[in-house]
């Protein structure tokens, strides 16, 4: 199941950028406790597009964000992930945001004592190879500060230390627009916004969208981000995988009748899987 | 993550719960076994049993972490205290105070001989600060809190007088009083006494800034009158091969607030006894500490603070972290709430980054708990390598493994450096931070953990 391959970009953007996942196995744990989470997801994204993860939550959304990003805590069993062809799987953390993938993070990390505008900076000159000249970096960051309605005194604060939910996210979008990714994955940026915050959220990442032929990897529990944020095609994720895609109509529908349809199919199925796989594991005995 | 937590915060709600509900909490949530204890200081450090004149509703609570391990606590709730060296037994490396220290690299203070060898001093006084002295018998001196072990007890003989720093009452200092302290020479024993009277309401800095080389053991006692603000500033730059041993004894007064920030960063022993009591309601006491070990290191900080009076609060809050063969730091930190301190508010942390092996750090919290009728108290020790969450965070945005290692050693330190409050001295230890940080190739050769 991929996004299908002849349709243009939305957004009308000629875009160089794709991010290619193939049949991903990602487990968690280790030895024994090891627990598959991914059970092989295909997904193709492409720069301009939007493209909305829908799950319920345990789904393994937050997985797939992670393992395309590189966490340690995920273990990659199978698939590929690629980014304008280059093996994503096997670049560093700190490569793959070089190469232009950046993940706003569900719950974003607390740095004690390293300052916001600090934390900007380093990451600002890692990811585009060089210092950024101090007159317009000051003016990028104000400006881009004051347009997620962002007080400047936030950039002395210890980076999400004491930040409320909001916050965290606008400090994440924040980012997304400094660093300028190709590719963008959005681990439910709209959990726990009031209507204003998800407004405010939303449209920083409208104008990363109409600035460049960013791709976007929208990932949400629930359909009310989609009001602000368009998505071109609509995934719906449930134990693992993308078990149905389709343009923004699915989303009203995912709306309308919940995912409820969806995870027990999946139940089943695994269910049909698991008694297959014992009967594999029977016959084996009895040879 | 390789590291180990434990952390412990109790929120007892004075308004919601009544007196004999909130023992109940507390007898549930403070393990028996690890009880009050009375006698000497040489308690060894696997008697833990609850002493038998334990008062009723008394609940003990003890976390402590050796490497890793819980281990029982010795610390008495009754300390020994004497002017009188001879009244605490020659150290042999067995007693609950003197376990963890290098007695061997302690001996010349040990051994108390007397001297008349002085560090250099050089202060800076801005108007309403006056340095002047007192001899030997001064009953200044008299009243000061005893010495609670034996090298402080020689500290005060040999010391023979005191250098007296005095604040006027309602003095407003427009700027730090420095002390720079500079040793020597290893040769003397260096033995002194310094005396900081703040007055009533009057606010004050004190910054002590120890460089040189030197053998040297110091006593200073803090006396902050009702209202007083005093921040303390202790710096341990010492050279390598210097040896410094010191007891810090504050007695905070009525509403009195007293904020401590002890960096060490040099020498080669350090050990820092840092004792705070109360004489009025509302005084407040954080002790802010920051520690540094390289290889063969040995930095050592007992803190005690002892609750007796009703509602006041204290926040200790120590970080530090180690590198290289046989770098070595211990923190304790006793806490003791007496039964008529109620309205107590206390919080203690101690964290320690390890950013090498070989090096060892021991924490050992110990919070003693008399009254169920305070507000709140807690401590949390946690000793670990780096938090991968963080580098993983860091790295994510494109900063590589190294240099967000050294962002979040940095930001570790940066943390308690920067309730020191004076902008140049923070900048000049972030700057001694920093070059340790660069002198490390083992943080390159680490695994990364991340990536
Ligand atoms: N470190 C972990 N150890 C064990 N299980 C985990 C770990 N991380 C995630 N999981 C499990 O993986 C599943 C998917 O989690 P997650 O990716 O966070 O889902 P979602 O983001 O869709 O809510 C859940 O069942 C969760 O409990
Ligand atoms: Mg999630």
């Amino acid at each position: 199941m991929t996004s299908p391959t002849a349709t243009p970009t939305a957004s009308g953007l000629k875009a160089g950028s794709v991010l290619e996942i193939r049949d991903l196995h990602v487990t968690v744990g280790d030895g024994d406790d090891a627990k598959e989470i991914l059970r092989g997801v295909d997904l193709t994204v492409r720069g301009g597009e939007t493209h909305a993860i829908m799950g319920p939550n345990g789904s393994g959304k937050s997985t797939l964000a992670y393992s395309i990003a590189g966490h340690p805590k995920y273990t990659i069993t199978g698939g590929t992930v690629t980014l304008d062809g280059e093996d994503v799987l096997a670049m560093t953390v700190d490569e793959r945001a070089r190469a232009g993938l950046f993940l706003a993070m569900q719950y974003p990390v607390e740095v004690p004592g390293v300052s916001v505008s600090n934390f900007l900076r380093t990451a600002a000159t890692a990811v585009t190879g060089e210092a950024p000249k101090l007159r317009t970096w000051v003016k990028d960051v104000r400006t881009e500060m004051a347009a997620l309605e962002m007080d400047s005194a936030f950039a002395e604060r210890n980076v999400n230390e004491g930040f409320s939910g909001g916050e965290k996210k606008r400090h994440e979008i924040l980012q997304m627009r400094l660093l300028k990714p190709k590719m963008a994955i959005l681990d439910e940026t709209d959990s726990g916004l009031d209507v204003d915050a998800l407004r405010i959220v939303s449209e920083g990442v409208n104008r990363a969208k109409a600035d460049s032929p960013v791709g976007v990897l929208l990932i949400t529990h629930y359909t009310r981000i989609l009001r602000y944020i368009k998505p071109d095609f609509v995934h719906v994720f449930v134990a693992g995988r993308v078990v149905e895609e389709g343009g923004p109509e699915l989303a009203q529908k995912l709306e309308d009748e919940g995912y409820a349809a969806y995870v027990k199919d999946s139940a089943e199925q695994a269910a049909v899987e698991k008694t297959a796989s014992e009967k594999t594991a029977l016959e084996a005995t009895q040879q | 993550m390789s590291s180990n937590d434990t952390s412990n915060t109790v929120d007892l709600d004075t308004a919601e719960l009544a007196h004999a509900e909130k023992a109940a909490l507390a007898a549930e949530l403070f393990a028996p076994g690890v009880g009050a204890q009375a006698g000497p200081p040489t308690t060894s450090a696997t008697a833990t049993g609850s002493a038998g004149d334990t008062p009723p509703g008394a609940h003990s609570h003890g976390g402590p972490v050796l490497n890793g391990q819980p281990v029982p606590t010795g610390s008495p709730a009754e300390r020994f205290t004497s002017t009188d060296p001879d009244a605490f037994p020659k150290p042999t490396g067995r007693e609950e105070t003197w376990r963890f220290t290098p007695l061997r690299r302690a001996r010349q203070l040990l051994d108390g001989v007397p001297s008349d060898a002085r560090l250099q001093v050089e202060s800076d006084l801005p108007d309403g600060a006056v340095l002047a002295s007192v001899e030997a018998g001064d009953p200044l001196l008299k009243g000061l809190p005893e010495p609670v072990d034996r090298l402080a007890a020689l500290t005060r003989q040999r010391s023979n007088g005191a250098t007296v720093l005095r604040i006027a009452k309602e003095a407003v200092l427009d700027r730090p009083v420095t002390l720079r302290l500079s040793g020597t020479g290893a040769e003397d024993v260096v033995w002194g006494q310094l005396v900081v009277e703040v007055g009533a309401f009057a606010q004050a800095t004190v910054v002590l800034d120890h460089a040189g080389l030197a053998k040297y053991s110091g006593g200073a006692a803090f006396l902050l009158g009702d209202g007083a603000q005093l921040t303390v500033v202790s710096v341990q730059e010492w050279a390598p091969g210097t040896v410094h041993g010191g007891q810090y004894d504050s007695v905070v007064g009525r509403d009195a607030t007293l904020k401590q920030v002890v960096v060490t960063l040099g020498g080669d022993l350090v050990r820092l006894v840092s004792n705070v009591s109360y004489t009025g309601t509302g005084g407040s006491a954080d002790l802010y500490g920051l520690y540094f070990a390289d290889e063969t290191q040995h930095q050592e900080h007992r803190l005690w603070v002892d609750h007796s009076v009703p509602n006041c609060r204290s926040n200790v809050v120590y970080k530090g972290a180690l590198q290289g063969d046989k770098a070595h730091s211990v923190w304790i930190g006793d806490v003791r709430i007496r039964p008529a301190a109620t309205g107590t508010e206390t919080y203690e942390l101690n964290r320690n980054l390890v950013l090498t092996d070989g090096a060892r750090a021991d924490s050992v919290p110990n919070l003693e708990i008399e009254t169920g009728e305070i507000v709140s108290a807690g401590h949390a020790s946690a000793t670990g390598r780096f938090d991968d969450e963080q580098l993983f965070y860091l790295c994510s945005r494109g900063i590589d493994a190294e240099t967000a290692r050294r962002l979040v050693v940095r930001g570790f330190f940066a943390d308690v450096v920067q309730h020191i409050g004076i902008p140049e001295l923070q900048d000049r230890l972030m700057g001694t931070i920093d070059a340790r940080l660069g002198a490390l190739p083992e943080l390159d050769e680490q695994p990364v953990e991340v990536g």
